[in-house]
C-alpha cells in the first residue's frame, strides 16, 4: 500500500482521530488524537491489509511549545509498506494511552520515553525509569530541563 | 650417627618421614602442571603464555605461588568464620590422604592397606564435604550454588567411579592397589584394560568390557576433579567463581593445590587399576623400584595431559545433562559391564 | 548421548511446607539473585535480578543504564551535524562503522545528498568487515559463555586481521569516525584491497574450523539447541531485528528489504534459522545465523572488492549543514545485531533538534524475560549471549 492508501483507509474508518496527514513527506506521517492510538494502533496490527506487525522505533518528542509528543514508526514485514504515526499532548497533561498491548517492544521504549520526556503511558505494565536511576529528578531531554544540583550528596553539573 | 639413624627409624617418626613425601610430591608436582597447564592451554590457543620470567617462563609458578602468600586472606565478615577457614584444608586434606594407598612404585606406597581401593573412595569424599563447607560457609548466593552443584556432582560420580573400580578389583582379585599393580606386572599385555593375566580365552572375551570399564572410569573422573566439560561448580561464566568466588591469598590457592593435587589422584587410580601403575610396559625392561616411579608418574601425567586437553577445548554440560549422564549413561553401561565381566570370569 | 530433562516452560513453584518431627515448619522458597553488574557473563554492566528456584529461572527482569552516558541530550549540543558521529562511535563499540553509517543514512537522506559511488563500495566493504569483526566477537564470547574458552581467542585472532585492515585506512582500530555525511573521512590506502582479497582467502577456512570447534560440538549443540525458544511471533511483536529475528525463521534484512547504498549489485543472501537440531528459533539458530551470514558478508566483500569503482570519496556537503526546518528522517541501516536507526529531526540550526538511536541491541534485549522464564541459570548465561547485547547501546 502507498501511505496515501494507508491514510485513506485510516480516515475511512478513524475519521476525527486523524487530526493532520503528510502523505507527501520523505517519510509520510499521520497525527492521531492521543486518546485513540491504542484503537487505531490495534487496527493497523490487526488489519489484514495494513498488518503493520512491526514497531521500528518509538520516540520522545520535545516540540518546545508546550507541546511533548510520541513518534511511532510502523513498518509491515509481510507488505514491506512503512508509516509513522505522530501524536502531540501539552506538556502539563502529558499522558498518552499506551500501546505496549499492541506491539510488546514499545513496552522498554515507552518506558525510555516516560523517563528522558516525562511522558506517562496510561495502562503502561511496568511504569519505571529505564535508563537513569529511579530518584533522579526530571526528565532531562525535555528543553527546559534544569539538572538537579546534588545527587545523593554528589555534585551533579561539573 | 647411630643416634639418628635409631631416632629415625623409631615406626612413629618413620611414617611421618614416608607419609611426606606424597607432601613434597605434591608440591614440585602442582608447580610442574600449572606451568604445563598454562603452556599447554597456550598452544592450543594459538599464544605463548607468560615466557619473561626465566627461559619460556619456567620461573612463573614459583611467582604466582609467591604472590598467591603475600595476598591478603579476605574472609567475609558475614561468613560462618570457622568454617569458612577450615574448608580448603578439608579439601586439601581429602586428597592428601587418598594418596596414601597409591602405589607410587614396587617397594614405596604410604600404607600398604588391604582395604586400599575401599579407603581411597572413602576419603576422597572428604572432598565434597569441604566444597560444600566452603560454599555454604561464604555467604555468597553464587558460591552456594556452587557448593550444591558440586555436591551433587561428586556424589553421582562417585558411583561410576566405584563401578568402575570394582570391576578392575573383580579381575585382580585383591583391594589392594599394590596388589591389583603386581597383579598386572609383565608387560602392556597383562594390563586389566587389556584384560588381565587371564586366560588367552577369558581375555578375548572381558577385552570390550574393560575397555569401555576404562573409559567410563576416565570421563567420571573428569567429573570427580571437576574439570571441563564438567567444571560447574566453578562454571566461571555462570557462577563468578563458583564455590570459591569469596576466598583469596593461601586459601585460594589451597583449593587449586587440591584441584591439581586430585588431578593426579585419579590420572593415578586410573593408571593403578588399569594400566600397570609402576610396571613397565615392556616386561623386565626398564623395570624395577626406581623405574617404577618413572612410568607410574609418566602415566598419570599422560592423563593429567589429556584432561588439560579436554579442559581447553570442550563446552561445559548443563547440571541436568551432567547428572544424566551419570545415572542413565554410565552407571547402567557399567552395571552392564560388571555383570557380564562376572559371568566371564565364573565360567 | 546426552539428553536433557524435560522441563515445563512455564514453571511456576508453589513451595511446599514440611512440617519437622520437632513440629517446626519449614519450606522452600525463591531465591532472588543479582547477576551482574560485575559478572563475567553479563557482557558490560547489565544486571539481571533473577528470582530462581533452585536452578530454575521463574522471572527474570533486567535492569539497564549503568553506561547511559546522554547520547541523545549531547546531540542537541553540537555546533555541527558531522561532530554527532564520533559520538555514534561509542553506541556499539563493536561495530562503530555502522553506527556511523546509519547516522550519515538519515541525514544524507534528510538533506537528500548523493553520495559517490565509490563511497558506497568502501561502506559496503567496512561495514561487512565490521559485521565479520562483530559476529566474530559474538561468537567467541558465546564460546566462553558455554564453557568454551579456546573458541574466543581463535576468533580474536581473525578479528585482528580485520582491525588491522581498519587501522592501515583510517588510523583507528576500535573507534574510526571514518564514515562521515556525503563521503568517508579517508579515501582506501594503496594496497588495500589486496590485503582484503588476502583476508578472504585466509577467513572462509577458519568459519568452517570455528564450526567444526564449537558450532557443531556435541556438548554444545547439547546446550544451545531448544534452549530459549524465540517463536516467530513473539520475535516480530517485540521487534526483534538482525540475527535474533532471522534465527526465528523471519526472512527479513534491511540489506535487501529497506535497500539503501549498493547491496543490491551484489550476491548473497539474508540467512535464517531452520530449526536443524531443535526449534526454529533456539539459541543455535542464531548462532549459526551469525555463522553464516559472515560467510555471505565475505562474498559480498569479494564482489564488492572486484567492481570497486575509482573516484571521489567525499560528495559536496555544506560546511555547515543546515537542513530545512522541520525535516525529519528515520534512517536506518543492518548493523551485526539488526536495525540501528536514528530519527533525526531538524529545526534550521546547525545542531540536531532531536535525534532518537533506536539500537537493537535495546529492542532486542527487551524480550530476554519472555524467552528466559522456566530455563536454567546456566541456559540463562547462553540465552543473553544468543542475544548478542553491547551495553553501551543498550544504555547510549
Amino acid at each position: 500500500m502507498t501511505a496515501q492508501e494507508i491514510i485513506d483507509s485510516l480516515t475511512a474508518r478513524f475519521g476525527d482521530a486523524i487530526v493532520e496527514s503528510k502523505p507527501d513527506a520523505m517519510q509520510p506521517w499521520i497525527r492521531i488524537a492521543p486518546d485513540r492510538i491504542q484503537e487505531v494502533g490495534r487496527f493497523l496490527h490487526d488489519d489484514l491489509a495494513l498488518r503493520m506487525d512491526y514497531l521500528s522505533s518509538l520516540s520522545g518528542m520535545d516540540y518546545n511549545n508546550g507541546q511533548l509528543g510520541v513518534v511511532y514508526h510502523l513498518q509491515s514485514l509481510v507488505h514491506k509498506h512503512r508509516i509513522v504515526l505522530k501524536v502531540s499532548v501539552p506538556k502539563e497533561q502529558a499522558h498518552v494511552p499506551t500501546v505496549s498491548g499492541v506491539w510488546g517492544t514499545a513496552n522498554w521504549h515507552e518506558r525510555e520515553a516516560f523517563d528522558l520526556f516525562g511522558i506517562v503511558f496510561d495502562g503502561h505494565p511496568d511504569p519505571r525509569r529505564i535508563l537513569l536511576p529511579d530518584d533522579w529528578e526530571g526528565h532531562p531531554l525535555r528543553k527546559d530541563y534544569q539538572v538537579q544540583e546534588f545527587y545523593h550528596g554528589m555534585k551533579v553539573p561539573y | 650417627m647411630d643416634s639418628l639413624y635409631a631416632f629415625l627409624s623409631q615406626p612413629l617418626v618413620l611414617s611421618v618421614l614416608l607419609g611426606a613425601i606424597p607432601l613434597v610430591f605434591i608440591i614440585v608436582y602442582a608447580l610442574v602442571v600449572l606451568y604445563m597447564e598454562m603452556k599447554v592451554a597456550a598452544h592450543i590457543q594459538d599464544r605463548l603464555a607468560y615466557m619473561r620470567t626465566g627461559w619460556h617462563g619456567v620461573l612463573q609458578p614459583f611467582a604466582d605461588m609467591l604472590k598467591l602468600l603475600q595476598k591478603e586472606d579476605v574472609v567475609p565478615v558475614q561468613a560462618d568464620q570457622f568454617l569458612f577457614r577450615v574448608a580448603p584444608y578439608v579439601v586439601f586434606a581429602g586428597t592428601y590422604a587418598a594418596y596414601a594407598v597409591l602405589p607410587f612404585s614396587s617397594i614405596y606406597v604410604g600404607a600398604n592397606l588391604n582395604l586400599g581401593v575401599f579407603f581411597l573412595i572413602a576419603v576422597s569424599s572428604l572432598v565434597v564435604a569441604g566444597i560444600l563447607m566452603a560454599g555454604w560457609a561464604s555467604n555468597n548466593k553464587w558460591a552456594i550454588f556452587g557448593g550444591l552443584r558440586s555436591a551433587a556432582q561428586m556424589i553421582s560420580y562417585e558411583i561410576p567411579t566405584a563401578l568402575s573400580i570394582v570391576v578392575a578389583t573383580m579381575i585382580a582379585g585383591s583391594l589392594n592397589l599394590q596388589d591389583v599393580t603386581r597383579f598386572q606386572d609383565g608387560g602392556i599385555q597383562n594390563w586389566i584394560v587389556f584384560g588381565g593375566t587371564l586366560p588367552l580365552t577369558q581375555k578375548l572375551l572381558i577385552l570390550p568390557f574393560t575397555l569401555i570399564t576404562f573409559v567410563i572410569l576416565f570421563v567420571a573422573s573428569v567429573a570427580e576433579v571437576n574439570r571441563t566439560p564438567f567444571d560447574l561448580p566453578e562454571a566461571e561464566s555462570e557462577l563468578v567463581q563458583g564455590f570459591n568466588t569469596e576466598y583469596s591469598g593461601m586459601r585460594f590457592a589451597m583449593f587449586y593445590l587440591a584441584e591439581y593435587a586430585n588431578l593426579f589422584l585419579v590420572s593415578a587410580v586410573a593408571v593403578s587399576l588399569f594400566l600397570g601403575g609402576w610396571s613397565s610396559p615392556f616386561g623386565s625392561f626398564l623395570s624395577g623400584p626406581v623405574w617404577g616411579i618413572f612410568w607410574f608418574v609418566m602415566k598419570a601425567m599422560v592423563f593429567v595431559f589429556m584432561q588439560i586437553w579436554i579442559r581447553w577445548t570442550l563446552p561445559r554440560l548443563r547440571v541436568d545433562q551432567l547428572l544424566y549422564t551419570s545415572w542413565k549413561v554410565l552407571t547402567p553401561w557399567l552395571f552392564a559391564c560388571i555383570v557380564a565381566i562376572g559371568f566371564i570370569l565364573v565360567a | 548421548m546426552i539428553e536433557s530433562l524435560s522441563l515445563p516452560t512455564n514453571y511456576v513453584t508453589k513451595p511446599d511446607a514440611i512440617t519437622t518431627s520437632s513440629g517446626k515448619t519449614i519450606r522452600s522458597q525463591e531465591m532472588i539473585v543479582n547477576m551482574g553488574p560485575q559478572h563475567p557473563s553479563t557482557h558490560g554492566v547489565l544486571r539481571l535480578e533473577i528470582v530462581v528456584d533452585g536452578e530454575i529461572i521463574v522471572d527474570c527482569i533486567p535492569h539497564i543504564g549503568y553506561l547511559h552516558r546522554c547520547f541523545e541530550k549531547h546531540t542537541e549540543h553540537m555546533t555541527n551535524y558531522q561532530q554527532v558521529i564520533p559520538y555514534t562511535d561509542r553506541m556499539d563499540y563493536c561495530s562503530a562503522i555502522t553506527n556511523e553509517w546509519s547516522y550519515a543514512l538519515a541525514v544524507e537522506r534528510m538533506l537528500k545528498i548523493e553520495v559517490p559511488e565509490r563511497v558506497e563500495y568502501i561502506r559496503v566493504i567496512m561495514a561487512e568487515l565490521q559485521r565479520i569483526a562483530s559476529h566474530l566477537i559474538a561468537v567467541g564470547t558465546y564460546g566462553i559463555d558455554s564453557g568454551a574458552f579456546t573458541p574466543f581467542l581463535y576468533s580474536f585472532i581473525d578479528r585482528e586481521k580485520i582491525l588491522d585492515l581498519f587501522e592501515m585506512t583510517c588510523g583507528a582500530r576500535l573507534l574510526y569516525n571514518y564514515v562521515w555525511v556525503g563521503g568517508v573521512s579517508h579515501d582506501l590506502p594503496p594496497g588495500f584491497v589486496e590485503k582484503a582479497k588476502e583476508f578472504v582467502t585466509y577467513f572462509r577456512p577458519r568459519i568452517t574450523m570455528l564450526n567444526d570447534l564449537l558450532t557443531y560440538n556435541e556438548i554444545f549443540v547439547k546446550r544451545t539447541a531448544n534452549v530459549g525458544v524465540l517463536p516467530r511471533d513473539v520475535a516480530v511483536n517485540y521487534a526483534c531485528s538482525g540475527p535474533m529475528l532471522r534465527g526465528s525463521g523471519v526472512n527479513w534484512d534491511l540489506r535487501r528489504d529497506d535497500p539503501y547504498s549498493v547491496y543490491h549489485k551484489f550476491e548473497w543472501e539474508p540467512q535464517v534459522g531452520k530449526g536443524e537440531v531443535g526449534t526454529i528459533g533456539d539459541c543455535w539458530d542464531r548462532h549459526i545465523v551469525r555463522m553464516r551470514e559472515m560467510e555471505q558478508s565475505l562474498n559480498i566483500i569479494e564482489q564488492a572488492l572486484a567492481g570497486l569503482p575509482e573516484g571521489n570519496v567525499q560528495a559536496a556537503v555544506p560546511k555547515r549543514i543546515r537542513p530545512e526546518p522541520g525535516g525529519e528522517y528515520y534512517g536506518r541501516t543492518e548493523s551485526p545485531r539488526g536495525e540501528l536507526g536514528f530519527y533525526v529531526v531538524s529545526d534550521g540550526s546547525a545542531s540536531p533538534y532531536r535525534v532518537k538511536a533506536r539500537g537493537p541491541a535495546f529492542v532486542n534485549l527487551s524480550v530476554l524475560p519472555e524467552i528466559s522464564r522456566g530455563a536454567m541459570i546456566a541456559d540463562l548465561v547462553l540465552i543473553a549471549g544468543s542475544v548478542d547485547i553491547v551495553l553501551g547501546e543498550v544504555d547510549r
